[in-house]
């Protein structure tokens, strides 16, 4: 699908998005709360068919923190880059862990390095970090660290 | 670190994270009822250098060198992918004899990986000779890289807009009598291991993944081609000059450990064949373009793809305009291979594990990151 076509079909399954162009792939931002049934949309539906999360990330905005997902389907070959806002102080999203399951992964290392919280996510655990680091989440853009460097 | 059983009667053992078959600080803290895997939990970061949170106060000239640190065995790739990224940014062409030595680096890196999984798979698995004989060929590639690169494992080479120094005058000699070593050897390689009956019997129907699971766990390279998914990044989103040579992508569909073996013995073929059509014809000209002594990539995302041993390494740049990275994310291979492993090995004896994580092909820099 090209993404005249993609925007025409995304905006049937959910009339709040809005669209970027300019960049590599089409950007579609979401609101958190939709992201779920948003989500199950792009992966169930046959003429979209987003059958691979090949980059599930997150950005620090200081003033609040992105998700982004990027999707591509292996039998149409289109990408799209899913956005969506959270709020910095208390973020928190719906996991998609079920619906791709290398979300599951992904999901625990953004939960840890952001803080992000994913919600109904089967085993949000730190990953990589050991034991007792939660609520000090290393690629935020205040962290500092004195004691490992991490600058430099 | 342990946990107790949920259980009564199951068994936790921990595998890692020092152990001879995770080769490197990988841990694992598997559940076990008898001799039947009821989950594989790993614990990652023995080695985690947060080379993301680095690369933030590094220039678009030096996170590049971090790169390599990750995925060791390919870090010609590594920094391929990087360099591919700000060269997208800034929009720079890179001249034709820095194509192609890029392109030949990948491949001889490639094969150099490939050999030592040979070696380390079937050492595994209960073999100790291969080890030696991959060894034995990876020295000669080492040896290219040294004279060319001056290092023989973490390269370093690729930079934005071309590579760092032309290639060694001895380049063109040392790799075609590595050609003709090589094509003997490999055959030697399948007498030795591949049809061997005890090597088969280890493998077939071990560790075996659907293609649906393959794609939605989001494995990629030879691991997932194993499953039948079609995930060549050199063949679908070609780069550098991937789309004017002649390979194939291999797929076999058995999804099992010794189709994944498969894979990677075929590939190597292919990557001699690719290596074959270059070497002698090198163009002449500049091996790197003119670029300004800063680099500032322009405001917005820039996202690069490509094919290493393992699989499909991504590097996602998001920019503010300024000499350093606002935020650098590299989608590594190894770490969604990883997470398949599980899914894998539920069922399956405690013994077969090891057959599972050959095939995988794990390194754990990339996947720790």
């Amino acid at each position: 699908m090209t993404n005249e076509d993609l925007k025409i079909k995304l905006s049937e399954l959910l009339p709040a998005v809005t669209f970027e162009e300019g960049g590599q792939w089409l950007n579609v931002n979401i609101e958190s709360t939709d992201w779920l049934p948003f989500a199950k949309q792009l992966r169930n539906s046959p003429a979209l068919n987003f059958d691979y999360l090949f980059c599930l990330t997150c950005v620090d905005w200081k003033t609040h923190l992105t998700m982004v997902y990027h999707l591509e389907s292996t039998t149409y070959r289109h990408t799209i880059v899913v956005k969506s806002k959270l709020d910095r102080n208390k973020p928190e999203i719906e996991t998609v862990s079920l619906i791709w399951r290398t979300a599951d992964f992904h999901e625990r290392e953004v939960y840890e390095l952001f803080g992000v919280k994913f919600l109904n996510h089967p085993d949000l655990r730190l990953l990589i970090l050991p034991d007792g680091w939660e609520g000090k989440n290393p690629l935020r853009k205040d962290f500092e660290d004195p004691v490992n460097m991490i600058k430099l | 670190m342990t946990s107790s059983p949920d259980v009564e009667g199951d068994l936790v053992i921990n595998i890692g994270p020092q152990h001879p078959a995770t080769h490197g600080v990988l841990h694992l803290v598997i559940t076990l009822n008898g001799e039947t895997i009821k989950k594989v939990d790993p614990h990652l970061g023995y080695i985690h250098r947060s080379i993301e949170k680095m690369c933030e106060s590094l220039s678009f000239r030096q996170f590049i060198y971090v790169t390599s640190k990750m995925d060791y065995l390919s870090s010609h790739i590594n920094n391929h992918g990087c360099a591919l990224c700000v060269e997208k940014g800034l929009q720079i062409e890179v001249p034709a004899r820095a194509q192609v030595i890029r392109v030949l680096m990948d491949e001889l890196t490639r094969l150099a990986s490939h050999q030592l999984w040979w070696g380390a798979m079937a050492m595994d698995v209960g073999a100790l000779t291969p080890f030696f004989l991959a060894f034995r060929e990876r020295e000669m590639i080492n040896d290219i890289m040294e004279e060319t690169c001056g290092t023989r494992l973490t390269m370093n080479y690729m930079v934005p807009g071309g590579v760092m120094a032309d290639v060694h005058p001895n380049f063109q000699r040392r790799v075609n009598e590595f050609i003709k070593h090589f094509k003997n050897k490999i055959d030697e390689y399948d007498e030795l291991v591949t049809g061997n009956v005890i090597f088969q019997n280890r493998t077939k129907d071990v560790g075996y993944i659907s293609k649906e699971d393959a794609i939605s766990y989001g494995m990629t390279g030879p691991s997932a081609r194993a499953s039948g998914v079609q995930c060549d990044i050199r063949k679908l989103y070609p780069y550098g000059l991937y789309d004017k040579l002649q390979f194939d992508e291999i797929i076999e569909t058995e999804g099992d450990s010794f189709a994944r073996y498969m894979v990677r013995m075929k590939e190597m073929r292919q990557s001699l064949s690719i290596v074959e059509q270059l070497i002698d014809n090198i163009p002449e000209g500049d091996f790197q373009a003119k670029t300004k002594a800063v680099l500032k990539l322009p405001k917005g995302e820039f996202y690069s793809r490509v094919e290493t041993a393992r699989g499909e390494f991504g590097v996602y740049i998001v920019s503010e305009g300024g000499t350093t990275p606002y935020r650098i994310k590299f989608r590594s291979p190894g770490f969604s291979n990883l997470s398949a492993l599980d899914h894998m090995a539920r069922g399956s004896k405690i013994g077969d594990l090891v057959a599972m994580m050959g095939t995988l092909d794990l390194v754990i820099p990339d996947i720790d990151r």
